[in-house]
């Protein structure tokens, strides 16, 4: 489509003040000397005050972002948002007309514009009232077919529902946008078939319809004054000049899934946070031994895909969860504690076998192996060499009391069982990276295909 | 079925609180600085060991991405960009999120920037989301204030600055290197690759381009482990996602489920099945307008992943399905489509420039019947020297649905053509 400047041009553009220092709060949010950067949000503020993109509007914006007309002309005709030409002076309808919205009637939808506005598109409605476009896909399609009128979308449309709406905004009302069937947003009209446990039910619009009702601007021209400007990437923003980070990492990772909790979702629909906390865990400390699977719905936290993770709690060094959270909150914690330390010296209950007998207690999966305390004298195996275990695994098992490779080829597939899920941050690596084989061919003096690219030095430096 | 309790998203349609106060009541923004601490290699090995796929259409994995980043910063900063020019036709999907649970995303930009070492990271949303722009302001705003994103965040000791930007109308700025094109304020054409952004990207510097959806899911697999990710979905298809169905079921909608679902049960399950049952079913374009469309009778079977549907010639793309029943004229349907990538081709290259408006001209006459049959042929063989023959892959996303027309339907172009002469040509018969 050819898109040219309009032939009648109004003589000057300024933006207003409140809308000059929302554009200067845009420019902040590029580096120095990018500020061109900006050009589009700022194009699309002097669009919305004065209804469309004029030529002094263009020329004005490419002297504030110090860029040549020509650069900024070319972004003016390149975005087929902008209008080049003026449009009605209460909206400018775009109908979605790909391929969604076609097979759901928006063909329907053209026709009433067509009627009621002007047979051809970009231009105005007898009383200048109106202008209306086709437009490629909105991004709504699963409420096809759409309109979009001024800065809202008008969805699940039917003929009739239109020109009611046209009537209507004729009148100088502004319907309410959103689904026009009663759907609340893109959820399937007939009921939720998910989230029912997250449905709160207790508002009234969807998000989009929120803002439009509550700000009451839909089809206005934007002068600023509409909402107060924040721009709080310039009070609490580095403002480009962000310092070298300080984060200190830890020397182990933490393992995150058992820090976590999710929340009880009927108290999320509540607004609710505080109190939750911890009462998943409480509850998977009733399930029966051996069997890790949460059975409440409430444990958010550890349902699907809980087989391999759920049981932290086993860990309990007590033995005895009795249902308080307290003695389960230890657990968890203590084990990422116990991690951190050990990077020196192995503790009591991690390299040490008796220490470690409360471990097997009550309801963990599979059986302890055995441990050394030292590596054999001839010092500890490559364990790298095994495809899966990278150097901090390696010091991991080391902390656990695992050196040497005929240790590993020696796990039972309880043993397996047991080492994949207490070593925490990797679980379940031990079956999927296949160690025992791997161990086992490296413990008879034979070599894996990995294991080469490791003496090589591909792999690790 | 995936459980409630599995869902990434659970204010996907905004029923509940929208703040802060309300997504932190829903488990986001929780524990955000000891994720940070366990360290950036600790971070792209949870996402690479969670299989978690680019959600938005190529489907390249997202860790691995991550992992091309520079590991030492030859002086220029490093930036990541949030592909939020949600414009492929039959998606809206990241509109959801963008509205109606916006600090999913928040939370995982500030995460994933960290992961890269990013110095800012910059949000570029389509222009015609405009509520959704405002609401997600709204939720940056609140970040900003609470010390969630700014100097310092989350009293991590990083500084993390997040801007949201927009575009006006460009569907080609979803490519990755026109949208930083875009950014950059120039009009959206793409670049060559080599270089690839991770190398030279935004103001020529280290910049990796992410999906909404994939940066949103960030947090919640962290939080819950790869492996409780990794347990959806078949292998190398993790995960849960998101599912946009729109066309000629009962009830179109967005969803969150699991990778891998089959097709009839996403359908029957929460589109309340096929307007007019099943076989009234003609045609479905699984992944978005750019994937060719797979007949009604091969996609009962079908599941919805990528393998699967790459193995039948077609793709999951964005995950937005477009069902057609046996009332829509595939013919025009496709065409509807062609005038699409017309329109949109940037007009760089040649071979898309010129064969967009090309064969939508040839598919115009093909809806009228007005053409002749070897034509058809002609057609397809324009669109093999469009494919692969431009920078940026718009000029496949042209012709692959044509394509897939051809290949499924060439039976209904060619009755049409047929029908067409019949009655206006006929051949008088001699005495």
């Amino acid at each position: 489509m050819l898109r040219r400047l309009h032939p009648e041009q109004p003589d000057s553009f300024a933006f207003t003040p409140e809308n000059q220092a929302w554009a200067e709060a845009q420019i902040a949010k590029f580096p120095e000397g990018r500020q061109a950067s900006a050009i589009i949000p700022l194009m699309w503020r002097a669009h919305e005050q004065e209804g469309w993109l004029t030529r002094p509007a263009i020329e004005g914006i490419a002297d504030m972002l110090d860029m040549a007309y020509m650069r900024a002309l070319e972004v003016a005709s390149f975005y087929f948002q902008f209008q080049l030409q003026p449009t009605g002076s209460i909206a400018n309808i775009q109908i979605c007309g790909t391929t969604s919205c076609m097979i759901c009637g928006a063909e329907d939808l053209i026709g009433v514009c067509r009627e009621k506005i002007a047979d051809a598109p970009h231009t105005l409605s007898a009383d200048g009232k109106f202008s209306w476009e086709e437009v490629e896909c909105q991004g709504a399609c699963a409420n096809a077919p759409m309109a979009m009128i001024g800065k809202d979308y008008y969805e699940d449309l039917t003929a009739e529902r239109l020109r009611e709406i046209i009537d209507e905004l004729a009148a100088g009302g502004v319907p309410v946008p959103g689904p026009q069937n009663g759907r609340f947003a893109s959820e399937p009209k007939s009921g939720l078939t998910s989230l029912k446990e997250f449905d709160s039910g207790h508002r009234k619009y969807n998000a989009s319809v929120q803002l439009a009702t509550d700000l009451g601007e839909t089809v206005k021209r934007i002068d600023g004054t509409e909402v107060p400007l924040l721009a709080p990437w310039r009070e609490h923003g580095a403002n480009h000049q962000p310092d070298p980070s300080k984060v200190v990492v830890r020397d182990a990772p933490l393992d995150i899934v058992t820090e976590t909790d999710r929340i009880d979702p009927a108290k999320a629909a509540q607004g609710d946070a505080a109190t939750s906390k911890a009462k998943p865990r409480q509850d998977n400390t009733k399930g029966p031994a051996g069997e890790p699977g949460p059975k409440d719905p409430k444990s958010v936290a550890k349902t699907s895909g809980a087989t391999a993770k759920a049981p932290q709690m086993e860990e309990d060094p007590s033995g005895t969860p009795d249902g308080d959270s307290r003695p389960a909150k230890t657990a968890a914690n203590g084990a990422p504690v116990a991690r951190g330390a050990a990077g020196k010296t192995p503790l009591p209950g991690t390299a040490d076998k008796s220490a470690g007998k409360p471990d097997e207690g009550a309801a963990g999966p599979g059986a302890k192996p055995a441990t050394l305390k030292a590596a054999r004298a001839g010092g500890p195996d490559d364990l790298k060499m095994i495809k899966g275990v990278g150097p901090k695994l390696e010091s991991l098992l080391n902390d656990m009391g695992f050196y040497h490779f005929d240790q590993i080829a020696a796990w039972s597939p309880d043993e397996v069982a047991w080492v994949d899920q207490n070593i925490i941050g990797f679980k379940g690596r031990v079956t999927r990276d296949d160690w025992v084989r791997q161990a086992g061919v490296l413990a008879s003096g034979g070599e894996t295909e990995f294991a080469k690219r490791v003496k090589k030095g591909d792999v690790y430096e | 079925m995936l459980k409630d309790q599995d869902r990434i998203f659970t204010n996907l349609y905004g029923m509940h609180d929208r703040t802060l106060k309300g997504a932190q009541a829903r488990g986001h923004w929780d524990g955000t600085a000891k994720i940070l601490q366990n360290g950036r290699d600790w971070i792209i090995d949870q996402m690479k060991a969670s299989g978690l796929r680019g959600r938005g259409g190529a489907g390249f994995p997202t860790g691995l991405k991550w992992s091309f980043m520079p590991k030492e910063s030859d002086g220029r900063p490093s930036y990541l960009v949030v592909n939020a020019d949600e414009s492929e036709p039959g998606t809206c999907k990241d509109r959801e999120i963008m509205r109606h649970d916006p600090h999913t995303l928040i939370e995982g930009c500030l995460i994933a920037s960290y992961a890269m070492q990013a110095q800012a990271c910059y949000i570029y949303i389509r222009g015609e989301y405009i509520r959704e722009r405002e609401a997600l302001q709204a939720a940056i705003d609140e970040c900003y204030a609470a010390g969630l994103i700014g100097r310092n965040a989350c009293k991590s000791g990083y500084d993390f600055d997040l801007y949201l930007t927009h575009g006006a109308g460009a569907y080609i700025c979803g490519e990755e290197t026109a949208l930083l094109e875009s950014l950059e304020g120039k009009k959206g054409m793409p670049r060559m690759k080599p270089p690839f952004p991770a190398g030279a990207g935004l103001y020529g510097c280290p910049t990796t381009v992410n999906n909404v959806e994939s940066i949103a899911v960030v947090p919640t697999i962290l939080r819950r482990g790869p492996d409780w990710f990794s347990s959806f979905g078949r292998p190398n298809n993790a995960g849960t996602k998101l599912f946009a169905i729109s066309g000629h079921v009962n009830n179109p909608c967005v969803v969150e489920e699991a990778m891998s679902i089959g097709f009839e049960e996403l359908i029957e399950k929460h589109c309340g099945g096929i307007r007019g049952g099943w076989d009234n079913l003609k045609a479905v374009i699984p992944g978005g307008s750019s994937v060719p469309l797979i007949r009604g009778e091969n996609m009962r079977e079908a599941i919805m992943d990528f393998d699967y549907l790459r193995d039948q010639r077609s793709g999951l793309g964005t995950a937005a399905v477009i069902v057609m029943d046996q009332s829509t004229d595939i013919i025009k349907a496709i065409w509807r489509l062609s005038k699409f990538y017309k329109h949109e081709s940037c007009g760089q290259c040649t071979p898309c420039r010129e064969g967009t408006g090309w064969m939508m001209r040839v598919m115009d006459r093909l809806v009228r019947g007005d053409a002749e049959v070897d034509e058809i042929d002609m057609l397809l063989d324009v669109t093999k020297q469009v494919e692969g023959h431009t920078i940026c892959a718009l000029g496949d996303a042209a012709a692959w649905p044509i394509q897939g027309l051809i290949r499924n339907f060439r039976d209904e172009i060619e009755d049409r053509i047929k029908h067409k002469r019949g009655t206006t040509a006929r051949p008088v018969a001699a005495e």
